[in-house]
């Protein structure tokens, strides 16, 4: 008996703590935001196709090249909600048409830089903000960049796109369309792209050491990840035939390509690296990381902005606009001049009602009165 | 000589179409070697021998085309390149004492590679094609199709031979220079299905079916390179080399060359151009 109490006494019973999380966020469900980007015809959208199991891009017009030669990149966002044994989760994929695409190409990938920045700026005034309780994650969590396997390396708009982005969102580049290639081309491809990364201090996104305790067997699946990096893949919208079984993959005249057969591509390391065991850590890495800096950077923007202006103010942002386009400045205006408005109808009204509950005035006119309300200036007139 | 960005194989393609070395493989994997900042021209000449027949062979490299940020106007040192040759010939043929047999630099063949994105052309492809086309023969090429599927090749062909047609490319063999109806029946056919070429070019061989053949080696097959299920290696080979070869040359040298130099001739007030030597024999002769 009293040996039980003793036992009972040591359990607090926070143990269960891990499953409390577990059942919270199952109900909450989960999110995820993936950007695809690269040229186009690099199997893209198959590629997001296959890893998703979803068919995102039935409607989708393909532009000719004359069409595109004026075309500038576009940011198109495509949200699914997907179940897997009662976890939902709603992925957002974050598509980028018309990079790299044209005959100029300078600067193809502001457009992307801007989007990201303004989904953390965002974030930041939500923040920041007076109601929190239901805060949308827009923030971009990985960027899948598709290099070409045409090529003999990077090229120099592949360069400059990760410099650009490498330090707003975690970048994890694949080499696309790989079954062109054979073995021994992959590997010297991977190579060179190793070496060029390395070489233009680009920094991709850097799978989390293993820990040490973990078996043998994970840890060696995470040292084949690590080495197979930049994942050589290839994605198919087709079900084929082969050796008996239904596979994705791609059917050609001298054999079959399987899209989950790992010693044709490395779909399957890449499926399982986003969506099975990173997925958590990405979005980790954008808050801890990403978002951190671009967070310090405007404070840090906003206060030396502060000083120079000799104002002492409270370190707490209220709103920390970089460069609000006029059209936005406009708006901005008129919804302040309404708001002042407002709140002299109000003060007009109450002074109204003191009055006329003394004499019975109808109150509707009252009510009426903001509706009608002039703009700041020629208000003094006054409706009766 | 060949066009298209870096990557699309072509030093392997055409060392493939002659049997021989004769294109230096861009050493891509040479640590050195950089994506030049500039398009450049680099011509390399060879012999070749068959069956008793010499052939002087040209090849003209364009390394540096189409792969920089900012491509516009890329096209214009081939241009030149290909007008320099023109002027070269013109300059010789109009030399009062010119030789027997004017040494022919001139361009008689240019394979432009198209990337196989399976969508359409690039806005590049199209530009480069719409300029080049009226100063040289372009014979456009499906770069590495071991990469679509044979539906994903038919339609691609398909959608490129209509936006050449849609933006008035006319590409090698033209409509408007061919001789007689043979001609035109044969070429149509050529235009209208075959072109353009979606090839896979290889320096290797490997063992297939008791023969060596040509290919590339993948995990799930073995591609080879002149087997017609596979791709059309054979077909270019056979057009650019067997049929059409001399016709290249003809077509260069009666159209394009002949463009040149009524242009030049009507610039120059419908005198010859010369160089400042021989202008004042010319007046002295008068």
């Amino acid at each position: 008996m009293a040996e039980n109490q003793d036992h009972e006494k040591q359990y607090v019973g926070f143990a269960t703590l891990p499953n409390q999380v577990h059942r919270k966020s199952v109900k909450k469900g989960f999110d995820f935001t993936l950007m695809v980007a690269g040229e186009s015809g690099l199997g893209k959208s198959t590629l997001v196709n296959s890893l998703f199991l979803t068919d995102l891009y039935k409607d989708r017009k393909l532009l000719n090249a004359e069409e595109r030669i004026n075309q500038t990149v576009e940011i198109i966002k495509h949200t699914v909600d997907i179940e897997e044994k009662g976890v939902k989760l709603k992925l957002t994929i974050v598509d980028t048409p018309g990079f790299g695409d044209a005959v100029n190409n300078t600067e193809c990938w502001k457009p992307i830089t801007d989007y990201i920045d303004q989904q953390f700026e965002q974030y930041f005034r939500d923040e920041s903000g007076l109601n929190r309780k239901n805060i949308q994650d827009n923030r971009v969590h990985c960027c899948l960049y598709f290099i070409s396997p045409f090529g003999h390396g990077l090229r120099p708009v592949d360069v400059e796109f990760m410099k650009a982005l490498h330090e707003k969102v975690n970048i994890v580049p694949l080499i696309a369309k790989a079954d062109c290639l054979i073995p021994s081309e992959i590997r010297k491809l991977k190579e060179r792209i190793r070496e060029e990364i390395d070489k233009f201090g680009i920094k991709v996104y850097q799978f989390p050491e293993c820990d040490s305790d973990e078996d043998e067997e994970f840890k060696q699946q995470d040292r084949e990840l690590k080495e197979s990096a930049p994942f050589a893949v290839i994605g198919s919208n087709t079900v084929v035939e082969a050796k008996g079984q239904r596979v994705r993959g791609r059917l050609y005249p001298w054999g079959i390509v399987e899209v989950e057969n790992q010693a044709h591509c490395d779909f399957v390391k890449l499926r399982n690296m986003l969506i099975r065991t990173h997925m958590h850590d990405l979005k980790d890495v954008t808050c801890d990381v990403h978002y951190e800096n671009y967070r310090a950077q405007c404070i840090q923007q906003m206060t030396s902005k502060l000083t120079q202006d000799n104002r002492i103010e409270s370190p707490i942002p209220i709103l920390p606009l970089p460069t609000p386009d006029t059209e936005t400045e406009k708006l901005i205006k008129m919804k302040d001049e309404e708001v002042s408005t407002i709140c002299a109808c109000a003060s007009w009204m109450l002074e109204l009602e003191s009055r006329e509950s003394l004499q019975g005035c109808p109150i509707e006119v009252v009510l009426r009165l903001p509706l009608l309300c002039p703009p700041v200036g020629s208000w003094g007139g006054g409706q009766g | 000589p060949k066009k298209g960005q870096s990557g699309l194989g072509k030093s392997t393609l055409v060392n493939t179409l002659f049997k021989s070395q004769v294109s230096r493989k861009s050493s891509g994997w040479n640590r050195e070697e950089k994506i030049p900042k500039t398009v450049e021209i680099k011509a390399i000449g060879h012999v070749i021998e068959e069956g008793g027949v010499k052939m002087k062979l040209t090849v003209i490299d364009t390394p540096g085309f189409g792969d920089q940020i900012n491509n516009e106007n890329c096209w214009e040192p081939i241009e030149k390149y290909i007008n320099e040759q023109y002027e070269k010939f013109l300059k010789e043929e109009v030399n009062i004492a010119r030789k027997k047999r004017i040494p022919d630099t001139r361009v008689h063949c240019c394979l432009y590679f198209i990337s196989p994105t399976g969508h359409s052309l690039r806005p590049l492809d199209l530009e480069f094609m719409k300029h080049l086309s009226k100063v040289v023969n372009i014979i456009p090429v499906i770069a590495k199709a071991d990469t679509m599927t044979l539906e994903e090749k038919t339609e691609f062909k398909q959608r490129v031979r209509k936006e050449l047609e849609v933006n008035g490319i006319e590409f090698y063999p033209q409509k408007e220079f061919d001789e007689d109806l043979e001609d035109k029946t044969e070429n149509d056919k050529i235009r209208q299905e075959s072109m353009p070429f979606a090839v896979v070019g290889s320096d290797k061989e490997y063992q297939v079916n008791g023969k060596r053949v040509l290919g590339r080696k993948t995990p799930w097959g073995i591609i080879e390179v002149e087997n017609l299920n596979h791709c059309e290696f054979a077909l270019l080979r056979d057009f650019v080399i067997r049929t059409h070869l001399q016709d290249l040359k003809e077509v260069t040298h009666n159209i394009h060359y002949e463009t040149y130099r009524a242009k030049r001739l009507n610039d120059n007030g419908g005198l010859p151009p010369m160089t400042v030597e021989t202008e004042e024999n010319h007046e002295s002769n008068l």
